[in-house]
């Protein structure tokens, strides 16, 4: 008896488990999916990740992704997940129909301010005319299936999904959580 | 609901439709795809939870977010909908700059315009004169209207 109380401190310790596996509990193994981007002293996160998708879903979601691609995706669905848990009705998508508003309006006073130079500039010279009130590069993300949320549909695009040509974006160094 | 009509859901998930099912209005079964993501990304389960935690008359608009954020991470596994918000921030970003340009040029084209078209002197017929300065000031502030927003 006393032998196994005396083995018992030379157990593996359950602090090595990652976040996923302690909530889960589990035992961690060498192999964790979950692992190299739960870790212990974050605890917070995996809980969110786990209310919102479940355990087993961001797995397979883990799994399809190419590794290098995988901790990016865990800090969007983090994103995510926080943000559905403080807005259970809109989460994500209050934040797009914010950004959209925001553009649109940007872009009108772009259109404006243009106009205006175009007052300025010599005719012969002017490479703003009025009639290009809209610079080529400066497109609008346009979405389709978009929700009908009567607090939000106003703010979306009524054109062709762009969704699958989207480009993402690798940094999440300088993405401000919006809320 | 019978199990003739039963929703996208309870079709998916191969169970009876019951009459108070809570996916049954968000879920019909005219459009299986949708159930299907959000399935895949959420789970039926914690849809239903999800659900259940908001008021009735919220539920659509949840269900339709909730649809939206399970299409946009079938579509980029990587980023979902986060992607959409980045670019969106990017664009912003983007023509904020070119805002803060055009302003550039405005006010040197002000400068300019105002050095080698100074105010005429009242002559003659003050009011054509009048009008004309007020026009040019109406211009400035609005002018400046614009360059101060930003």
């Amino acid at each position: 008896m006393r032998m196994k109380q005396a083995m018992k401190g030379h157990e593996p310790r359950s602090s090595s488990s990652c976040a996923a596996c302690k909530l889960l509990k589990r035992k961690c193994t060498s192999n964790c999916i979950f692992a190299p981007y739960f870790r212990s002293d974050e605890p917070k996160k995996f809980a969110k990740v786990h209310k919102v998708f479940g355990a087993s879903n961001v797995s397979k979601i883990l799994v399809e992704v190419p590794e290098e691609q995988r901790e990016d995706t865990v800090n969007s669905l983090a994103y995510e997940a926080e943000a559905r848990l403080r807005d259970p009705v809109y989460g994500c998508i209050g934040a797009i129909a914010l950004l959209q508003r925001k553009m649109v309006e940007l872009q009108h006073d772009l259109a404006i301010a243009r106009a205006r130079l175009a007052r300025y500039a010599v005719p012969a010279v002017s490479s703003s005319s009025p009639s290009v009130l809209m610079d080529e590069n400066v497109g609008m993300v346009s979405f389709d299936d978009m929700p009908c949320c009567s607090g939000v549909n106003e703010s979306f695009g009524q054109s062709s999904s762009e969704l699958t040509q989207i480009q993402p974006m690798n940094d999440f160094g300088q993405f401000p959580y919006v809320f | 609901m019978s199990s003739f009509s039963r929703c996208a859901a309870c079709k998916y998930l191969r169970r009876k439709c019951p009459q108070d099912c809570i996916l049954a209005p968000y879920f019909p079964s005219s459009n299986p795809q949708r159930f299907v993501c959000v399935h895949k990304i959420f789970g039926a389960s914690n849809v239903t939870k999800m659900l259940q935690q908001v008021p009735g008359h919220l539920r659509a608009e949840a269900a339709e977010c909730i649809s939206y954020e399970a299409i946009a991470r079938v579509q980029d596994p990587v980023y979902g909908c986060v992607g959409i918000i980045t670019q969106l921030q990017q664009q912003i970003s983007q023509i904020h700059s070119e805002i803060m340009k055009t302003k550039g040029e405005m006010i040197a084209h002000h400068c300019a315009h105002s050095q080698h078209h100074p105010p005429p002197q009242p002559q003659g017929d003050p009011s054509w004169s009048i009008s004309l300065h007020q026009q040019q000031q109406d211009y400035s502030q609005s002018d400046e209207h614009l360059l101060r927003k930003y």
